[in-house]
């Protein structure tokens, strides 16, 4: 029952017409791109709550890894598991077994080239700072000089298109504001991995497409690594290089989707292609069917 | 905006009325011990201003200062501890809880007993008994730090310099500043408390023998000049506060509005 889906590397269309033979071909057919190691490695990780009877499994068995470069999106059903994920992989909580790597090294705690956005942005940024010492909050112990500071703040600001906020305080920014602002503050601490727990889910549609294609020009200006958690499949096949489909409950991975849509992505083209459609409704099935 | 201007004068208005009521009604007074108006801020013109300044006026304000200070130190770093300290608050909570039951002005005989009558027993006294109310709205503030600020301040790896003083402190801050409000009230009245026993300088000593010696409208100027003072005292906390948690007073308007 635990299916591991560690190397995904086929056509999308087969993928869509047979899903159960190819996941077979799948597991035969060695990964193509194991030159380079994976930047992020998860292999087996599980996580429980509590002991003995009141024990509660939340994650069971999830396997997946993330190249450098790469975006990869995890989608399930709510209340699956994912920020708990995210949380494990942040090195926030510990895994129950199994264990989570960055470059081969275990993640035990917070790591110092990882950088977060978490869901509720309202609880994340520090009402008693304005925007711009939000961003500048997390550089103090990196001492940087006055200058590099200033250019990091003002580049992710200019980034997220909240150069005139600067001196606001969240609290009088709307919510997809208060949100770009939390993007800009991990922006400005220039991680090589950035993982994103809902970024967008509490903003209007307008603002969702602008903060997508963001996220896709950090990965191409940065080049980083990119992990999203979402539970909108549009929006996960949209921005990913690969999807990580999650079935409830405990949460296991149902498979890996690899989205092989032409770069550079854009919203209205991209989302009009036939195969964007058909990717959707790939992962779109494997989320509704009864597990 | 006239209606703002309106009900400002009727707030200062009114105590001026009353002030020019008393004045008329007690102008004629013969009645012992309520002297008129008039002789009351004769005295307190001969008594405070500046007779007795230096040596009760100061006197007192410093022992209040002083004590009130080392409460509010000590309180908020205990509280620090108690909070984020799991051995520290097993082992101080019920102390504190015990501690804090006892009226603060029950606390005076001790310290004469230990200390004596001296200027070391009245600032001990108002900062043990001005302590309390700091320290426990710390603790609560601290505990109640949102954990969404708590995983940011991990994930961007602070060190644990910047979590105190970057992100339990501000967040806290509204909870701490009401402690030290009601520590204030406490000290000024344990001022005025350890000033009435043993022989001794300050207000609260003065007003005490004004009135045993049949001296009633000092002892009234003294009344009058410990309203002043707490008067006065609350504005300046105030304005302090909104200084410091100008942050908070917004974001809580803004919500309200909203």
């Amino acid at each position: 029952m635990k299916t591991i889906f560690s190397t995904s590397r086929t056509s999308s269309a087969a993928t869509a017409a047979q899903p159960g033979k190819n996941a077979m071909t799948e597991e035969i057919a060695p990964a193509d791109t194991t030159s380079a190691p994976p930047r992020l490695d998860v292999s087996h990780l599980a996580k429980t709550y509590g002991m003995g009877d009141k024990a509660r499994t939340v994650i069971e068995d999830l396997t997946f890894t993330v190249d450098a470069g790469e975006v990869v999106c995890i989608v399930g059903p709510s209340g699956v598991g994912k920020t708990t994920l995210l949380k494990c992989l942040a090195g926030l909580h510990p895994s129950s077994s199994g264990r989570a790597a960055i470059d081969g090294r275990t993640i035990s705690g917070p790591p110092p080239e990882m950088a977060l956005v978490f869901q509720d942005y309202n609880r994340s940024l520090m009402p008693w700072l304005t925007v711009r010492k939000n961003l500048m909050l997390p550089l103090r112990h990196l001492h940087l000089s006055a200058a590099e500071l200033k250019e990091r703040c003002d580049d992710a600001l200019a980034a997220v298109g909240l150069s005139h906020a600067e001196h606001q305080y969240p609290w009088q920014l709307s919510g997809g504001m208060q949100q770009r602002v939390a993007i800009a503050r991990a922006l400005a601490y220039r991680p090589e991995i950035l993982i994103m727990d809902e970024p967008f889910a509490s903003v209007d549609a307008q603002t969702r497409f602008d903060l997508e294609d963001l996220c896709l020009k950090i990965r191409r200006d940065f080049n980083m690594t990119i992990l999203v958690v979402t539970h909108d499949i549009d929006e996960a096949v949209y921005l990913a290089d690969r999807v990580v489909v999650l079935g409830s409950k405990p949460a296991r991975v149902l498979r890996i989707v690899d989205v092989d849509l032409p770069a550079p992505r854009d919203q209205i083209t991209t989302r009009s292609l036939p195969e964007f459609a058909r990717q959707r409704t790939d992962v779109l099935s494997l989320i509704k069917r009864p597990a | 905006m006239n209606r703002k201007l309106l009900l400002w004068l009727l707030g200062a208005g009114t105590p001026v009325l009353l002030l020019l009521l008393w004045w008329a009604t007690s102008l004629q007074s013969t009645d012992t011990f309520f002297p008129p108006l008039k002789d009351i801020l004769q005295s307190f013109q001969q008594l405070w201003l500046f007779a007795h300044f230096q040596s009760d006026v100061l006197v007192s304000l410093g022992n209040l200062l002083l004590g009130y200070a080392m409460a509010s130190a000590v309180g908020v770093a205990l509280g620090f501890v108690i909070a984020l300290v799991l051995v520290a608050r097993n082992v101080l909570e019920p102390l504190i809880h015990f501690l804090r039951s006892i009226p603060p002005v029950a606390l005076v005989p001790i310290f004469i007993s230990l200390v004596g009558f001296g200027t070391e027993m009245r600032v001990f006294s108002i900062a043990l008994a001005a302590l309390f109310p700091t320290l426990i709205a710390t603790v609560d503030g601290i505990r109640s730090v949102d954990s969404g600020l708590k995983d940011v301040a991990r994930v961007y790896r602070f060190t644990t310099v910047e979590k105190v003083t970057q992100v339990y402190l501000p967040s806290a801050a509204p909870q701490i500043f009401s402690g030290l409000q009601v520590s204030l009230q406490v000290a000024f009245v344990v001022m005025i408390a350890s000033e009435m026993l043993g022989p001794s300088q300050g207000i609260g000593a003065m007003t005490l023998l004004a009135q045993q010696s049949f001296m009633i409208s000092d002892m009234w100027a003294g009344i009058l000049l410990l309203g002043v003072i707490g008067f006065a005292a609350n504005i300046v906390f105030s304005l302090i506060r909104r200084r410091v948690l100008a942050w908070y007073i917004g974001s809580r308007r803004l919500a309200r509005s909203s």
